[in-house]
């Protein structure tokens, strides 16, 4: 589903945090092209 | 020896008219224009800010349970005659607290005028813990102020919307010593200042000149162009606060630092260094009015109007203090994930499991107590329930609870957010006074403080961090 998408992994301090985004997506196939994690409160 | 919570404090500052020169007022308040006077009609007054339920339950007034039976919205449900006062410190008007601004700074950097200063420095006088306090005269003119405002060399302060004083820069040139910076680097000191006061005159009676350490926890970056963020808060404090024996340095990592704080006390009591270690951290300036367009949106008051401040007193097993248990700091290494899961494996069930205890087997835990009330408005989440509903789940994983237990896990072992959102403030510390006294009374056994940290806000690393402690029963109290 992700083979081939660039992607840009926007996470949340104490939702998902944009590394754990990146490893599940990338594992599904998707280049993520930009990671960022911010503090949302 | 074993290294005890002697005391906590927290204190509150309302200051209304500061939430202008709160980050985003600052950046969005010349972008629209009429957005300055609307935010001025949604300040609410000091009154509404002393009765309002979080506050009380900051000071210690109210414990965090309780706060999760009261009506809400709490800034429409607020507690008629709720007293100035608590167990752990005060709600300070903005008023005594521009006064603490001036007593803090030994620059001339604070210009208030002279009759506010005085009536400020009658008030001061007749407080109960700071009638000695110096450095609270050389009033200005108003013209004297304004002509420093005029040249564009100082930010204004006001009071009730009209201008006594101005906070002015410190260097010509240097980004880090403009007067907005000044002015966050003293409300700061005298946050801390104030926390410091009540820990030590009051809540946990000590002789400042006994204290041997302290260790500042703040986000806050005081410096110059040459070293931003050099530091050392925590010894200018000291010596506002009379702890003319101690030394001190300041621990930075975000919110992160106030748990590492506290390991790194407990260790240095343990080890022997010292005997009394005070843990101090101030508000943050920048974070309020953070979400002020929201609250106007919502028609609601802006909430985001507290500067916060604590101060923690760490000592030598007093046998009945509870204990800071350092063969089981929890901590999150470089190395492990960055997934909710990941994170709580590391603060959470590996020091437990060290202990032989399981997730269910801490009374409280103490996580981020951000204010929903002031976070959800703004499309943020609850963020105490949803760090809760985490460990929850994870003591689903472990087995230790069935997945249609969460929510009773959440209600037994966690509790609402009750703190403004001043960044490292929220971060477990609101809780470590309710604990002591809780863990003392024997409600409770034991809580853990989990502290996490955003690292990667400073785009140095993508990491975060997470620290956490765990404070018990001090075991001569369990003999008796």
């Amino acid at each position: 589903m992700f083979a081939g998408k660039k992607v840009v992994a926007f996470g949340e301090r104490d939702g998902v945090q944009g590394p754990a985004i990146e490893k599940c997506l990338s594992a599904a196939g998707a280049e993520v092209v930009f990671t960022v994690t911010e503090c949302i409160v | 020896m074993l290294a005890v919570v002697k005391g906590t404090a927290s204190i509150l500052a309302h200051t209304p008219d500061l939430v202008p020169l709160g980050s985003k007022p600052t950046r969005e308040i010349p972008r629209f224009e009429g957005l300055y006077d609307e935010c001025i009609a949604h300040l609410r007054s000091y009154e509404e800010a002393v009765a309002y339920p979080p506050n009380q339950v900051f000071i210690g007034n109210i414990r965090p349970d309780r706060l999760a039976e009261m009506e809400k919205p709490w800034y429409e449900n607020l507690i008629e005659g709720a007293p100035r006062e608590g167990p752990y410190g005060e709600i300070m008007p903005e008023d005594e607290f521009y006064g603490l601004l001036k007593a803090a700074d030994v620059f001339d950097l604070v210009w208030l005028e002279e009759g506010f200063l005085s009536r400020v420095a009658e008030k001061l006088q007749s407080h109960p813990l700071l009638g000695d306090l110096e450095g609270l005269e050389g009033g200005k003119t108003i013209y004297e102020i304004k002509e420093k405002l005029d040249r564009e060399e100082a930010l204004p302060l006001n009071f009730n919307g009209e201008l006594v004083g101005c906070i002015r820069r410190a260097h010509e040139e240097d980004e880090d010593l403009r007067a907005g910076v000044i002015l966050e680097g003293l409300a700061v000191k005298a946050s801390a200042f104030l926390a410091l006061r009540h820990l030590l005159a009051r809540v946990s009676s000590t002789d400042p000149k006994d204290i041997d350490y302290l260790l500042d926890f703040g986000e806050e970056a005081i410096g110059d162009r040459y070293q931003r963020g050099g530091g050392n808060m925590a010894k200018a404090v000291g010596e506002m606060a009379g702890c003319l024996n101690a030394s001190g340095a300041d621990i930075k990592a975000f919110c992160c630092a106030p748990v590492h704080a506290i390991a790194s006390a407990a260790a240095l009591i343990q080890a022997g260094i010292f005997k009394k270690v005070a843990l101090i951290g101030g508000c943050s300036l920048a974070k309020l009015g953070m979400k002020f367009q929201f609250h106007i949106k919502k028609n609601m008051p802006i909430l985001e109007d507290m500067l916060a401040g604590i101060a923690i007193l760490i000592g030598e097993d007093d046998g009945i203090s509870p204990v800071i248990r350092t063969d089981a700091i929890g901590m999150h290494r470089i190395c492990a994930g960055s997934s909710a899961r990941e994170i709580y494996e590391e603060v959470v069930v590996k020091p437990l499991n060290k202990l032989g205890k399981r997730i269910t087997d801490i009374d409280k835990y103490a996580t981020e107590f951000h204010n929903p009330e002031i976070t959800v408005p703004a499309g943020r989440p609850d963020t105490p329930l949803i760090n809760y509903r985490a460990l929850g789940a994870l003591a689903v994983l472990k087995g230790e609870i069935g997945r249609e237990e969460i929510d009773d896990f959440v209600k037994k072992h966690g509790m609402p957010g009750f703190s403004p959102t001043q960044g490292h403030i929220p971060s477990a510390i609101p809780f470590m006074s309710h604990a002591r006294d809780m863990i003392m009374s024997g409600e409770i056994e034991n809580a853990m403080f989990v502290g996490k940290g955003s690292l990667f806000l400073a785009r140095m690393t993508n990491l975060s961090d997470g620290v956490s402690v765990i404070l018990e029963r001090n075991p001569a109290m369990k003999r008796r």
